[in-house]
């Protein structure tokens, strides 16, 4: 069970928050200029690391703001929480 | 590779001397092969099993950097069935509930394959309709199926809860008869049997720790084992694709995440079929111990770590115990999760990377065991030929770019 400390309400059960897969994926600003493999590497892959992993977490059932986190994929040690820029 | 029969088990269980022979060698790893796999689990293993018996290709290394079929293929809940939704997958699993009627023949092992029929619950109007859609579809592709209706449930399995007051009510189900679930282990081992008996190296111990690429095509594989040479390599590894695949440098739409599984106390036979419910996150069914086995749903966040969240644990047991309510004091004996490789369309990976003579078999997420040797028998197709088979054609790495996904997860999204 992890226990994650939102940047706003302090630690709180993991049951609160909701996953939001890899962080800083940015939206490409003019898709249509993409080709299809860029546009497939935006959409699909993912670097799924085995070891730190920089994150999205949302506090669903709280503050209800989005967050990300620094954790270890292996052991689930959470190294950093941070806001979005 | 010495025959098991009924003959062999009567002559050592009479003589109280065992003499059963070692079931595989354990080679020191050679310089080269012309095919080198990449996971000794089901699916690994499986593979270099169809290259040496349907294509005659012998020259092969199974590298398992632990101990044969010690990641998902001894941590699944052992479920097969085939009643997925779309064309492409259904062929697939089809094609591998057909190979596991024969296989304990073919492999002279046992896999203890038990056809005792697969309940795939609705609890709500709109899922009992997509249920009814995924059986006809089944039936339209000859795979057996029915729609079943709640009072037919009650009879078919009597400690069932389908009263109106029930938590999650049930509406009724879609039933397979010819799904059941086999022996993991014995899956594992005998496809290794048979695999090392047609001259396939089979390593243990052997961790795979860089691809060495020649111009855009595979060379060989640096391991703790030191060098090996092979113009083929094929990435059979689950949870751990990823991280695999960008030793080549291929990215792969994959995440891995732990999925957990429990056993209860043995107990007298109750449970004589399988029931899963894809709404609650919860699966179960009864070993021939008498342990009830039963799955959870993945936890949602990526994990390597072999373990998952308690809430997970308790949700699906939650669900179990009011579907059951006769097992609420059961008492569970062993919890445990493997890591399952999620793909965007829950529909599993199996071709050609973009270097050349690198293959992958990946993205099972959270049922590959049921496809354990059609997995594999397309695979070594693939291989061998250096073309997919028609029936993994659709699951080529690069749907993902044109677009051409096939989107399972009304069936295949979550239990299994």
């Amino acid at each position: 069970m992890l226990l994650i400390e939102c940047p706003w309400c302090g630690p709180r059960d993991e049951s609160e928050f909701s996953y939001g897969g890899e962080a800083h994926i940015v939206r490409p600003p003019d898709p249509d200029r993409l080709s299809d493999d860029e546009w497939a590497d935006y959409l699909f892959m993912r670097k799924n690391p085995r070891g730190r992993h920089l994150e999205q977490w949302c506090h669903a059932h709280g503050c209800r703001q989005w967050f990300n986190v620094e954790r270890d994929t292996v052991s689930s040690e959470i190294v950093r929480v941070y806001r979005v820029e | 590779m010495r025959r098991f029969s009924v003959f062999s088990l009567a002559r050592n269980a009479l003589g109280f001397r065992p003499d059963w022979p070692a079931m595989w060698r354990s080679p020191d790893p050679g310089a080269s092969y012309d095919v080198v796999v990449v996971g000794g689990g089901g699916h690994g293993l499986a593979t270099a099993y169809y290259l040496a018996a349907e294509h005659g290709i012998t020259r092969v290394a199974v590298l398992e950097k632990g101990w044969l079929g010690g990641g998902n293929t001894g941590r699944n809940t052992t479920i097969v069935r085939s009643n997925y939704l779309w064309d492409e997958s259904a062929a697939l699993y089809e094609k591998s509930l057909q190979l596991f009627e024969g296989l304990s023949r073919e492999l002279n092992f046992n896999v203890m394959f038990s056809q005792r029929g697969v309940f795939n619950l609705g609890h709500s109007v709109h899922e009992m309709r997509d249920i009814a859609r995924r059986v006809n579809a089944n039936r339209l592709n000859g795979i057996d199926g029915r729609l079943v209706r709640a009072d037919e449930l009650a009879r078919l399995i009597p400690i069932l809860d389908v009263s109106a007051r029930c938590r999650y009510p049930v509406l009724g189900a879609s039933f397979q008869p010819r799904g059941g679930v086999a022996r993991h282990d014995a899956v594992a081992w005998g496809l290794a049997r048979a695999a090392d008996a047609r001259g396939v190296d089979i390593i243990q111990n052997c961790e795979v720790t860089g691809i060495r690429r020649e111009r855009g095509r595979v060379a060989g594989v640096e391991t703790t084992r030191g060098y090996i040479r092979a113009r083929k390599v094929a990435l059979v590894a689950a949870g751990h694709s990823s991280v695999l695949a960008s030793m080549a440098d291929v990215r792969l739409p994959v995440e891995s995440h732990p999925l957990q599984a429990f056993v209860s106390e043995p107990m007298k036979p109750v449970l004589d079929t399988v029931v899963m419910s894809n709404a609650v996150h919860g699966y179960i069914s009864q070993s021939d111990k008498g342990e009830l086995v039963i799955g959870a749903g993945i936890d949602s966040w990526n994990g390597y770590g072999q373990r998952g969240s308690f809430r997970t644990v308790e949700g699906a047991l939650a669900a179990i115990v009011e579907l059951f309510p006769v097992f609420s004091r059961v008492r569970m004996l062993r919890q445990w999760a493997g890591i399952v490789d999620t793909t965007p369309d829950a529909c599993p990976i199996i071709g050609e990377t973009p270097v050349r003579g690198l293959f992958v078999n990946c993205g099972w997420g959270t049922g590959g065991f049921k496809a354990t040797p059609g997995s594999g028998w397309v695979l070594a197709h693939t291989i061998a030929t250096g073309e997919p088979h028609p029936l993994n054609a659709p699951f080529s790495l690069d749907r993902f770019v044109t677009g051409r996904l096939v989107d399972e997860h009304g069936a295949a999204g979550v239990a299994h």
